[in-house]
């Protein structure tokens, strides 16, 4: 597929070693968020305004006096990062024109939050900036959950997971409904590009956000943040954790550029769900009924996917062996 | 105002007098001032103040991105992003919008972005009303932000000007809301001295004098204090507002003399000898100076005081407005829930001034939903208050004006 | 040890804004750790994984030249800076060629 991006990043060798978001931050040992953040960084480079939503990366790398950002860094609240986004790239727009920035030098803004701060309470101020056609690049790190107020669900929460919210009883056994398609809202606003990322695969992360801040208007990446504190796995699977993810199907490497769908880390054959739940305690009380109905619900999605990329690009499950879907 | 319409009459050379209304003063003076972003989201009755800076937008007049934001939520986090980024900003709303912006209006005087709002002051909801009164302004006064009430669409355009040295003042660095009363005064077409770019810029230069999110001095605005450090941060913003005060007596009297438009933080009608006296804010300062001079023909000593700034709260300028009066009524036009005595500003005013005074002070609210106030209802007032203050007899209850039944 | 006074209402930045960026770098992680991550430079093949995936910025990427017993060169050394290190243990869990080491931190 041709593609009007100019790529920087080859493989991992190209991304530069200086960073941008430094170390000594808060983050929980282990979180991948800040694998994310720094990587972000390393394509954005220097000339760049970050604004953050309230959540985990904002509260945990801006410790006052300190601060982990070495860029041009604003938050205000939780639901309005995409208004404030906004209001900054209006402003450098004007600013421009006036002469009173000088009009040659690109200043990229990027928009970040949480799968809170994009997919519940700051989806309208989401939805206005994507359909004015601000040029920001929105990030949504989403680990699944109200991660930083105590691992409550949000509408990101996968069926399944048990989070503090959707505890495991005699009448409730974790999240009872789907996760939200925040892609498939903003591809409603007819953005020009969109993805979804994941930091076990670095190169392919790190071309989709250069293909996101490249692109003139909104644009939208939302990227698995494998959340060691919220999904209860040791500090050390946050990348293998996320690598299972891909192979099993449950979260699918893909862009959509200018409407069309590519799926970036084809599945030849996919592992069965159960090798992906079974390292998280939030699934540790499903049963196997309930783990079939995971997997079908994958399937599904695999299904939908490469009807829309026109071949199958992502495989059957290999259960290897006997090829039993048991245990 | 009989002062400004009479410079308007004057015809300074250059300078332009229009038939405006408070809307469209603004929109002339967010024209005159340069401004580079609006952000706004349409609610009566502010409305046509956004249409009309549309317009001068659309017609090349005034050189600004508009942001036409998806709630007042979004308006003031916009107007808020481009300040930060070293524009000037402007947003404007009433009522329920007001109400939603209101986590951000913290947020923005915290982080001490001066962005400058106009507010056409409106009912809140519920039942719904989408007429007059305070208590969307009341609801928002201890945002932290620096408060004008005006009285005119003159006074709001000359206000706006103010606005932006203070709220740039570099010891200040606080965001300013100029309010005034929706239809009174947003709606009624008066004539307006209209400076132009040119004054007004030399008056009102764009200097970013705050932190401004820029590449290559990289800041980090919005951080997480700890118990250690928050309280210092909270007390400075408290300091700053002093500051603003200091900001905006200056700004008074250098205005005055460039534009030859004075008003005085507190402004006075008759209240030097007064024996009883109104405290009013916005529009009422017309027909209650009207009804002074009837009050006084038929032989009580009425007089009127203005609170122009409501917060930084000028207590020097507002002890001296009082200082002789026997007794003041404090006009209210929203009510504090619950409270024996129900107008807020009945209770800062009177707590304010009560070791520097001798006046008893009398709450009084009156109209809410834009219940109408004649100027024979501010002589009643007055003959209540004098047959008060003869009798000594005070409730120490907000005397609820005009309302049926009470 | 340095004197630790805490900023007057004067001192502080207004709306609590840090002008110095990556200033997090001054804050110590030692005592995050219960392990501690220790690479084995001749295991070592400079794959650049453990340097990518660090959440912490805490694994060094030097140009340092190494040899290793089999007489091979490497132009890069990788090096953890434990002041930033929280032990997470992923550095180690992704190590292609087992290089990195989780170690128990020792009680003083």
């Amino acid at each position: 597929m041709s593609s009007a991006y100019e790529l920087r990043m080859k493989n991992i060798w190209s991304l530069p070693r200086g960073e941008l978001f430094h170390g000594g931050h808060n983050l929980c040992a282990g979180c991948t968020a800040g694998t994310i953040m720094r990587h972000l960084l390393k394509v954005a480079g220097k000339d760049t305004i970050v604004v953050n939503a309230t959540g985990c990366v904002e509260v945990s790398t801006t410790p006052y006096p300190y601060t982990a950002w070495g860029v041009p860094w604003i938050h205000l609240a939780f639901e309005n990062t995409a208004a404030v986004a906004s209001g900054v790239e209006a402003a450098i727009n004007a600013l421009k024109l006036k002469g009173q920035l000088d009009p040659e030098k690109e200043v990229k803004v990027i928009a970040i939050g949480g799968d809170g701060g994009t997919f519940d309470i700051g989806l309208q101020a989401l939805s206005g900036m994507m359909e004015r056609g601000h040029n920001v690049t929105y990030i949504v790190y989403d680990n699944e959950g109200y991660m930083n107020t105590g691992i409550q669900r949000s509408g990101a929460t996968p069926f399944g997971a048990w989070t503090t919210t959707t505890p495991v009883g005699r009448r409730i056994r974790g999240e009872w409904r789907r996760k939200k398609d925040i892609i498939g809202i903003a591809l409603a606003h007819g953005i020009p590009y969109a993805a979804a990322a994941n930091p076990a695969y670095p190169v392919d992360m790190v071309q989709k956000f250069e293909k996101a801040i490249q692109t003139e208007g909104p644009s939208l990446v939302h990227v698995l943040m494998a959340c060691t504190t919220g999904w209860r796995f040791e500090p050390r699977l946050g990348i293998k954790v996320s690598k299972l993810a891909v192979e099993t199907g449950v979260w699918i490497n893909y862009e959509i550029e200018e409407g069309r769908l590519r799926v970036t880390t084809p599945v030849p054959k996919r592992k069965p769900v159960r090798e992906y739940l079974k390292l998280q305690g939030r699934f540790a009380h499903l049963r196997d009924f309930e783990i079939e109905i995971i997997q079908e619900m994958v399937d599904e999605q695999v299904e939908r996917i490469n009807k829309m990329v026109g071949k199958q690009v992502i495989g059957p499950v290999d259960y290897g062996g006997d090829g039993k879907k048991g245990a | 105002m009989v002062e400004s319409l009479e410079a308007a009459r004057a015809q300074v050379p250059g300078v332009a007098r229009k038939a405006l209304s408070g809307n469209k003063a603004v929109a002339m003076a967010v024209r005159d001032l340069d401004v580079d972003v609006v952000a706004a989201y349409p609610i009566t009755p502010q409305t046509t103040m956004v249409e009309a800076i549309s317009e001068l937008i659309a017609k090349g007049e005034l050189d600004a991105e508009i942001i036409h934001v998806e709630s007042e939520h979004s308006a003031i986090s916009a107007a808020a992003g481009a300040t930060a980024v070293g524009a000037r900003s402007f947003t404007a709303t009433s009522s329920q919008g007001l109400a939603l912006m209101h986590e951000v209006l913290h947020i923005v005087s915290g982080l001490r972005i001066p962005t400058v709002m106009a507010v056409a002051m409106r009912a809140l909801s519920a039942p719904i009303s989408i007429w007059n009164d305070h208590s969307d302004v009341m609801n928002a006064r201890d945002t932290g932000w620096v408060i004008y009430f005006t009285s005119s669409a003159q006074e709001a355009y000359d206000t706006l000007v103010m606005a932006y040295r203070i709220a740039e003042d570099p010891e200040v660095r606080l965001p300013v809301m100029v309010a005034y009363d929706g239809y009174v005064t947003s709606h009624t077409t008066e004539p307006v001295v209209v400076e132009g770019r040119e004054r007004v810029l030399s008056f009102a230069p764009k200097r970013v004098t705050w932190d401004k999110l820029d590449p290559d001095n990289p800041i980090t605005v919005g951080t997480l204090a700890s118990p250690e450090y928050y309280y210092e941060i909270k007390y400075q913003q408290h300091r700053a507002m002093f500051n603003a005060l200091e900001a905006a007596r200056r700004v008074e009297e250098e205005f005055a003399r460039v534009f030859n438009r004075r008003y005085g933080l507190v402004q006075t009608y008759r209240a030097e000898d007064a024996e009883v006296a109104l405290l009013v804010t916005a529009s009422y300062w017309d027909n209650a100076r009207v009804a002074v001079d009837r009050t006084r023909e038929e032989g009580v000593k009425a007089g009127l005081v203005k609170l122009r700034l409501y917060r930084p709260l000028p207590v020097e300028e507002l002890a001296r407005a009082l200082g002789s009066t026997g007794v003041v009524g404090v006009v209210d036009r929203a009510i504090s829930w619950g409270l024996p005595n129900a107008g807020p500003l009945y209770n800062e005013v009177s707590t304010a001034l009560r070791d520097r005074v001798g006046a008893r002070f009398q709450s009084i609210v009156a109209g809410i939903g834009q219940r109408t106030m004649l100027v024979e209802d501010f002589v009643k007032l007055f003959k209540l208050l004098y047959e008060r203050m003869r009798g000594d007899r005070y409730s120490g209850e907000t005397l609820f004006y005009g309302v049926r039944g009470a | 040890m340095s004197e630790t006074r805490l900023p007057t209402w004067t001192e502080v930045t207004p709306g609590g804004i840090v002008r110095e960026p990556g200033s997090t770098l001054r804050l110590d992680k030692n005592g995050w750790r219960v392990e501690k991550p220790v690479i084995d430079p001749e295991k070592c093949v400079r794959c650049r994984l453990c340097w990518i995936y660090c959440p912490d910025t805490a694994i060094l990427e030097v140009e340092e030249p190494y040899t290793n017993s089999k007489g091979r060169t490497y132009k890069l050394t990788y090096k953890v800076d434990y002041d930033r290190c929280k032990g997470c243990g992923i550095c180690a869990e992704e190590c292609p060629v087992d290089a990195i080491e989780m170690v128990p931190e020792e009680v003083a």
